[in-house]
């Protein structure tokens, strides 16, 4: 079980309140959470990687364990302690001011 | 009782206002899609319960959204808009040759007779269709093909596809425009696309006479003459009476032909409406008074139309699509202001009343008459 925090305005479109839980059957990792992520709330395709080139949007980092992960290639794993679900996997937007 | 139902757009959500046929009485709605931008907000013709919506950020990038309730609640629908290589690239204004990227979607146009069929004008400029209410997009890519676009460029803002008009008695003819390269027709239902441009005059390109690369604000055409468009360019207010295979300025007496906006009168295809702006470095308007210019001859002869609109210290712009028109009888004319201001006239431009302010920067408005 992955478990993943979003972005308020990505759970507003997914409708969730908190975290969202996946179930990946394989290996886990970014790829494979972003697919599950998205084959489980559709509404969320093309919003944290672009729809034709899959690469992570520019203005999205990803954070686990007090790391950034957000440049690690798509098809590594994550740390032991996402991948077992001891620690969430953290979608953050970049701060923006006005 | 028929009402009406304004779509208001703005850079942080989207409104919806509505009143009875009167409108005199505004209620406006809570936000819809609160921190992101509306391009654009529009309904279908044929089915006015369904409506489409344009919505983006830099974050998280380009949503569809589709009402089938008039707005009460909303769903999300397709984001594909693949943009195939093999065209080539186009010139920055830089000089640098840019490959092809979809970024954002800036105008929805509803087909007149299928709710399920919808048109997307995308930057970079491109021409989508959606046939299953939104799901699904195709590109018309001859339109990106075009021997003339290696020379369209983007200017400052943005290479844009922001209007689409289609014909209502010709199914298969409609009309867009690019920022900053011209208005294009297709009359075979997207196969081929030919620039009409001529009798435009762009001092701020090489060859002011140029086939492309003039800066079409907007355009509209009456549904009963669609061979009739009315252009606001980026300088001069121009005519086409042939389906724009030829201009000429009706600028006439406005104060200056600079701005974005144009319609036209539901029921008088000879009254259009234009809000002038002072140039292109100061965006608002002349002597910071908002007036909208009317004109009953089809331009030449305009008449500024101030009543129940600040005459000082009014320093807003009024952006390309946000003006729209009701088809009740009088004409309802209405405009959304950078200040996040939305006017109503009931009565063809006569007279104006504030129905909203305070709102965020306002990018589109589109009307609904409703039976």
């Amino acid at each position: 079980m992955i478990r993943l925090i979003l972005p308020a305005q990505l759970r507003a479109l997914a409708r969730v309140a908190s975290e969202v839980e996946l179930r990946i059957e394989a290996q886990a990792t970014q790829r494979s959470v972003l697919d599950a992520l998205e084959a489980q709330y559709p509404a969320l395709r093309g919003l944290l990687r672009d729809r034709v080139s899959q690469r992570r949007r520019p203005l999205l980092r990803f954070f686990a364990c007090q790391e950034d992960l957000s440049h690690e290639p798509p098809d590594a794993p994550p740390p032991q302690a996402v991948a077992s679900g001891a620690e969430p996997l953290i979608v953050v937007a970049a701060i923006a001011g006005g | 009782m028929s009402g009406v139902r304004v779509l208001v757009g703005t850079q942080k959500c989207a409104f919806v206002l509505t009143s009875d046929g009167k409108r005199q009485r505004w209620e406006l709605s809570s936000p819809h899609f609160v921190g992101w931008e509306i391009y654009h907000l529009t309904g279908s013709i044929a089915d006015p319960n369904r409506l489409y919506a344009s919505q983006y950020n830099s974050w998280f990038g380009q949503l569809i959204q589709r009402s089938n309730d008039g707005g009460e609640t909303w769903e999300p629908v397709g984001n594909r808009f693949v943009l195939e290589g093999g065209i080539g690239n186009y010139e920055g204004y830089d000089g640098t040759p840019q490959a092809w990227e979809f970024k954002r979607i800036w105008h929805l146009e509803p087909s007149l007779t299928d709710p399920d069929t919808i048109y997307a004008g995308a930057e970079d400029a491109a021409l989508f269709r959606s046939t299953d209410g939104g799901q699904n997009w195709e590109e018309f890519r001859r339109l990106r093909a075009h021997h003339s676009a290696r020379r369209w460029q983007p200017g400052r803002t943005a290479m844009c596809l922001h209007t689409i008009l289609l014909d209502p008695t010709n199914a298969r003819r409609f009309f867009i425009a690019v920022m900053a390269a011209g208005v294009f027709r297709t009359d075979d239902a997207g196969e081929t696309w030919c620039p009409i441009n001529r009798g435009l005059k762009s001092q701020y390109i090489a060859d002011p006479n140029a086939e492309v690369g003039h800066c079409v604000h907007s355009i509209k055409m009456h549904h009963t003459r669609p061979r009739v468009l009315f252009m606001q360019k980026h300088w001069d207010v121009m005519r086409s009476d042939n389906a724009g295979d030829s201009w000429q300025e009706v600028s006439g007496n406005l104060p200056s032909d600079f701005g974005f906006v144009i319609d036209v009168h539901a029921h008088e295809p000879e009254t259009i409406y234009v809000a002038p702006i002072k140039s292109e470095s100061e965006h608002f308007p002349p002597e910071a008074k908002l007036r909208v210019y009317r004109s009953r001859t089809g331009g030449y002869e305009w008449e500024p139309l101030t009543k129940g609109l600040p005459q000082n210290d009014c320093y807003v712009n009024i952006l390309r699509g946000a003006m729209g028109v009701d088809s009740l009888d009088p004409c309802g004319i209405y405009f959304g202001t950078t200040g996040g201001e939305v006017y109503a006239s009931a009565d063809g431009g006569d007279t104006w009343m504030l129905t909203a302010q305070r709102l965020p920067r306002i990018l589109s408005v589109e009307v609904q008459t409703l039976p």
